[in-house]
């Protein structure tokens, strides 16, 4: 298959970025949407090494930074805008899970990195999510040390609430509800993590603090509000639902009235 | 050298090793752990629960990792689940039944002590993570639940769906971010370590490279934690993600630590098979599969091209027609035989002709009958995400269709050497998790990587590296302005201009495919002595290329993902030739290593007890100088050691 690729490009995060376009050929439609970035860089280094065509300032911006890790869907490191959706065109799958029999032969694909203030550009199509880690510091954890853990079935867990529990915590902290969303919110990703330790009675007795203070830690980083669009459930490759972020909303609210 | 080469077991019973030595360890206070440094590279289920934990006890702890985030650490990528010998169902599991199975299923190649103590506290790193929120199956009566896995009879996996190593990372990961806002841990993420400073022969620090501006920055501490995972990429293709690597370990291996059994490779026997040359890695099928699905080939050739010819499709070929080989050979376990030995059925299968893909290297994993006995939900419960994954990569759906899988590399058994405190060869370095090479032996059981992981860093590193701090919080801070740092910071930066130097016309990835290829040709899943011997002088050939021919773009001064691998690629050179080396000079078959030359006349791997029954750990002598062996004797005073029969 043959692709025309437009595709950002930002040498670091003062750089002021703008859109190159490439063209690829012979790639497997079993290839993932990162092989063929993987090809392209190939390419692109390729082109570098010819002193010829850089002495004639041919040389392009070398190969495309992009994040990328377990190309297995879970570990949350890629990201990439494809075409107007984070992920890309699939439903609920991660770019490195994104083949290319997906598109049309000969199609022009644009690629950009996740567009948002708390995701400040690095370079080309890597953005700095540390905003996510620093929400969690903020009270995403239960508060208890090695070694004064129970018996795990001193405490018993519905089946059924253990499994809603596991839906909120198969949040892979990519980022993309947070690009999805015109508000740049993270009430998805806070919701699920606050969800998912609220529906657990081990959970429960942080679980006022903690809703206020990733809350807070969420606004003061600069991230926007949810007004109900659901665009982040539909792009969210782990199909998170937005119940989550109603629980966060009962959870912040219990929160307040018992301030 | 005896004393640093000691494995230092605790005399006494079995049973009683563990509580022996914890109260022989000695203690630090309170106000001297607040005094003393200590710097956790890598934030895996090892490192993140190692950070957390030592930061709980009040030591500062500054912890490193290559990722944007610790959370995104390799770990996370286990699906299958976790060992504990809680014996919740009544199925007559104990500590001894978990200790014995991972020795046999070692391939007696593991240290009884050790592995005796990560089954005593197996159970408790499952009641830690339900009080971290990890969501574990649970009955509906509300307790917890359990599955089965390969290479034992009874259910004492603890799970969450196909993520659990996901949800054990969040877990370990949580309490990280705990102690990073109480300030006892400092993080550093996309810091890649790329050397151990040593100060009167004690590790003391380590050099990073800033993966986003490049700046070259020195970290000094009062001891160093490796926990950096294995060195299967070493292969190019395999099941780990793309920048798990083994440079850390393997740089403290250049700077006096020994690594140990480097040959003892895990390939996994149900992945999905290789699609092509554009490949750029392997995607593992959780062996939970096992539980259910039955592996076959056809029994009739003929079948086999109709197949690969797209003829017929696998449902078509009725019951009497397929070789359930596993089952057909393995009787006792069937398709739960350890990992080691269903790769080489399917390698036996596949190299006899039965391989049911056009390139001839697949076997089937059969739902279809799990399907009629459980019926559709169930089946889903159990596996949904699994099936969806296979379909998305591979366009092709399990509830129809058989599964194709095929082996591949996983994960290593064989790294830094640790004595029974986990501390290597090197004073003040402590190897934990993949990185260290204790306690799988030969081959590894499922589900007990997490395992060991957690077991290392949250109930066994923060105990026994008090012994070593316990006289070091009189020391002062470690000045990095120590000539040992000016040292091996030039060193870095010199390897870093010499790699920009070469300007060469190969692309650091096209070199990493060339070694794959002669890993897997002659490193692989059969390994003969000429054959490695010739491995070895093509990978050393290939070194040469790489050091004359590569080509690195961009700069240092920046974000250069070229030369995070170009500097990667520098080592797995290295560690693929000293694999071979190892492969080579163990004449026997066991566990995931299979010597052609050592095999019983119906194709089974033979051990060789009397030559080999040593962990071979091996000292850096010198660039281009051949590495010194050194052997520790295993002895097994709790365990009478037998050839492994899965058969009855």
């Amino acid at each position: 298959m043959d692709f025309n690729l437009k595709i950002w490009r930002q040498k670091n995060a003062k750089a002021k970025g703008h859109f190159e376009t490439y063209h690829i050929t012979g790639i497997e439609e079993d290839a993932s949407f990162l092989e063929m970035l993987d090809i392209l860089n190939e390419q692109l280094i390729r082109e570098g090494m010819d002193p010829v065509a850089v002495d004639k300032g041919c040389q392009s911006s070398g190969p495309v930074s992009f994040d990328h890790d377990c190309r297995e869907g879970i570990c949350g490191a890629c990201s990439l805008y494809i075409d107007g959706r984070a992920h890309g065109p699939d439903g609920h799958v991660t770019t490195c899970q994104l083949f290319m029999r997906n598109f049309k032969d000969g199609a022009t694909i644009t690629v950009e990195p996740w567009r948002s203030s708390g995701f400040p550009v690095i370079k080309d199509l890597v953005v700095d999510r540390t905003a996510f880690d620093k929400i969690l510091q903020a009270g995403g954890f239960i508060s208890v040390r090695t070694g004064s853990a129970q018996d795990s079935n001193n405490s018993l867990i519905p089946h059924d609430q253990a499994e809603s529990s596991m839906d909120a915590a198969a949040c892979i902290g990519c980022g993309a509800c947070v690009a999805t969303c015109k508000n740049g919110s993270a009430m998805l990703f806070v919701g699920a993590r606050v969800s998912s330790l609220a529906l657990l009675p081990q959970g429960r007795p942080e679980a006022a603090r903690r809703a206020r203070a990733m809350v807070a830690k969420m606004d003061e980083l600069g991230f926007g509000n949810c007004t109900n669009t659901r665009a982040c459930e539909m792009e969210c490759p782990k199909g998170i639902s937005v119940e989550h972020i109603a629980r966060l909303n009962r959870e912040f609210l219990k929160a307040k009235f018992s301030e | 050298m005896a004393d640093k080469f000691n494995s230092k077991i605790p005399d006494g019973p079995l049973a009683e090793k563990w509580t022996k030595r914890k109260s022989e360890i000695r203690l630090v206070s309170p106000n001297n752990k607040r005094k003393l440094e200590i710097i956790v590279v890598g934030t895996g289920l090892g490192g993140a629960s190692a950070a957390a934990s030592l930061g709980e006890l009040g030591y500062n702890v500054k912890v490193f990792c290559i990722s944007d985030s610790p959370r995104r650490a390799h770990s996370i990528a286990a699906q299958g689940g976790i060992n504990a010998a809680k014996n919740y169902q009544n199925d007559n599991d104990s500590i001894y039944r978990l200790f014995y199975d991972t020795i046999k299923g070692g391939d007696y190649r593991s240290r009884e002590a050790n592995v005796y103590r990560l089954a005593e506290v197996s159970s408790a790193i499952i009641d830690q993570c339900v009080a971290q929120g990890v969501p574990f199956a649970r009955e509906y009566g509300g307790y917890l639940a359990n599955r089965s896995f390969g290479g034992v009879q009874v259910s004492r996996t603890f799970y969450a769906r196909g993520q659990t190593g996901q949800q054990l990372l969040l877990g370990a990961y949580a309490s990280l971010n705990k102690e990073i806002a109480a300030g006892t841990v400092k993080s550093y993420p996309r810091h890649e370590m790329l050397d151990l400073v040593i100060i009167n022969g004690e590790a003391k620090g380590i050099i990073t490279r800033n993966l986003v501006t490049g700046e070259i920055e020195r970290f000094g501490a009062h001891a160093v934690v490796l926990a950096t995972g294995g060195y299967g990429n070493t292969y190019f293709l395999s099941t780990n993600a793309m920048n798990s690597n083994g440079s850390a370990a393997w740089q403290c291996y250049k700077k006096g630590a020994y690594f140990a059994n480097p040959c003892f490779a895990q390939i996994h026997p149900t992945c999905i098979p290789v699609h092509g040359e554009q490949q750029s890695k392997l995607t593992l099928m959780s062996e939970s599969l096992r539980n259910d699905g039955r592996i076959w080939v056809p029994k009739k050739k003929e079948d086999v091209d109709k197949l690969r010819k797209h003829e017929i499709k696998p449902s078509q070929i009725p019951e009497e027609d397929r070789d359930y080989y596993l089952e057909r050979r393995y009787p006792a376990f069937g398709n739960l035989v350890p990992r080691d030995v269903a790769s080489r059925a399917a390698k036996e299968r596949c190299d006899a002709g039965y391989g049911v893909n056009e390139t001839g290297l697949a076997v089937f994993l059969d739902f279809k009958d799990a399907i009629a006995r459980l019926g559709h939900q169930r089946v889903a419960e159990r596996y949904g995400n699994l099936f969806e994954m296979y379909e998305k990569i591979t366009a092709s759906s399990p509830w129809k269709e058989p599964m194709m899988i095929y082996p591949a590399i996983h994960y290593t058994m064989g790294g830094i050497w640790v004595d029974y405190d986990l501390q290597t060869t090197i004073p003040g370095l402590y190897a934990i998790g993949e990185a260290n090479f204790s306690d799988h032996g030969g081959n590894r059981l499922g589900a007990s990587a997490l395992m060991q992981g957690l077991a290392d860093g949250y109930f066994i590193l923060p105990i026994t590296i008090g012994d070593y701090l316990s006289h070091k919080f009189a020391e002062p801070k470690t000045d990095t302005s120590a000539p040992e740092f000016d040292k091996a910071e030039a060193e870095v930066k010199a390897k870093i201009e010499k790699l920009f130097a070469i300007k060469g016309k190969q692309t650091v990835d096209s070199l990493h495919k060339k070694l794959g290829h002669i890993m897997w040709e002659h490193v692989g899943m059969a390994r003969e002595a000429e054959s490695l011997k010739v491995g070895i002088q093509q990978i050393q050939a290939l070194k040469k290329e790489f050091w004359s021919d590569v080509y690195v773009p961009g700069e240092n001064g920046e974000f250069n993902q070229e030369l995070e691998k170009a500097l990667r690629l520098a080592d797995f050179l290295e560690i693929g030739e000293l694999m071979a080396r190892d492969a080579l000079n163990r004449n026997e078959s066991c566990g995931g290593h299979f010597r052609i030359e050592s095999q019983t006349p119906e194709g089974e791997a033979k051990r060789d007890d009397e030559n080999y029954m040593y962990v071979a750990a091996w000292e850096y002598k010198g660039e281009n100088v051949e590495p010194e062996l050194h052997k520790e004797p295993l002895v097994y005073e709790n365990i009478k050691v037998a050839t492994r029969n899965y058969k009855d």
